[in-house]
């Protein structure tokens, strides 16, 4: 499958307000505290073997992995937007907004 | 016999006859990545933000490939995860957690320090980092951002801390000999001794 570079510095994005974990035995890298969030694409880091099949031996296929940045205060609705979290996400989990 | 209740000794003196038998691995790669890991102390780590801080060249290539600029000094990142380089300036401070389980950069950082790993240490990272890092003293001022960064995925990541004053016309082996594994974690920040 070919990759598919659709996200740019800048897109906003929604991470999945997805639980697999709910579904099943599963290796997920994006954190609970983020499902659902909103952030900001701040550049593809790279394309990686997807950690959801590598963590049990399964053909992985390369997924872009993006630094994303997110309003702390937003995050936590509390405290003052100032300070940022800025995470490692996969293609897969982001929606462009 | 469990795996889970076995002497640990004796458990890696099996996994590494199985990787050796099966021709996974060699006894001298085995070797090779244990001296590796032995080498990866916070040293090597300062060594680096000592020679950017005296050779902007060299400064440019670190926040452009941490891995690369580490083989420069002679750090073996050959099988280990990309680096990446955080830098702080007078407008953001950057913080490094993993709030998923230990991603370190050991290469150039060694072990993490025990509270790295902690469900204290990550939870208060992402939620309350300007209060996490006080306990270490470290007060971010107002008009600077805190930019907590979790490692989640493939990178791992150092902060490149800013040159304190007070060390004009110190030599790298100086200046190395001052910053510390949390200020490269972002904790706390070079300080020169009193």
């Amino acid at each position: 499958m070919p990759i598919a570079h659709l996200l740019k510095p800048g897109q906003k994005v929604r991470v999945k307000l997805d639980w697999p974990e709910t579904r099943g035995p599963c290796h997920i890298r994006t954190p609970h505290y983020l499902r659902g969030e909103l952030g900001t694409v701040i550049r593809h880091l790279g394309d990686y073997p997807n950690p959801e099949d590598l963590a049990f031996a399964r053909p992985a296929d390369l997924r872009p992995l993006y630094h994303v940045a997110f309003d702390l205060a937003d995050v936590w609705h509390e405290g003052e937007s100032k300070d940022e979290l800025l995470v490692e996400l996969y293609a897969h989990w982001l929606e462009p907004v | 016999m469990n795996i889970l209740e076995t002497e640990s000794d004796r458990l890696l003196t099996a996994v590494r006859a199985l990787l050796t038998n099966k021709g996974i691995l060699t006894q001298e790669e085995i070797s090779e990545r244990i001296a590796v890991t032995d080498k990866g102390s916070p040293a090597q780590g300062a060594r680096m933000v000592a020679r950017a801080w005296t050779d902007p060249a060299y400064r440019a290539r670190m926040l452009a490939d941490g891995a690369q600029a580490a083989e420069e000094m002679g750090i073996m990142m050959r099988g280990l995860p990309p680096l990446g380089v955080l830098e702080n300036t007078a407008e953001v401070h950057n913080l490094v957690v993993c709030t998923l389980c230990s991603c370190y950069p050991r290469g150039v950082l060694g072990y993490p320090p025990f509270w790295f790993k902690s469900a204290a240490y990550r939870a208060r990272a992402v939620r309350d980092p300007r209060g996490l890092v006080g306990e270490w003293g470290t007060v971010i001022p107002d008009n600077v951002k805190l930019r907590v960064v979790d490692s989640t995925a493939d990178y791992r990541w150092m902060v490149l801390p800013e040159r304190p004053a007070g060390t004009e016309g110190w030599s790298a082996e100086q200046l190395a000999a001052i910053v510390r594994e949390g200020d490269m974690i972002g904790v706390t920040t070079p300080r020169v001794p009193a």
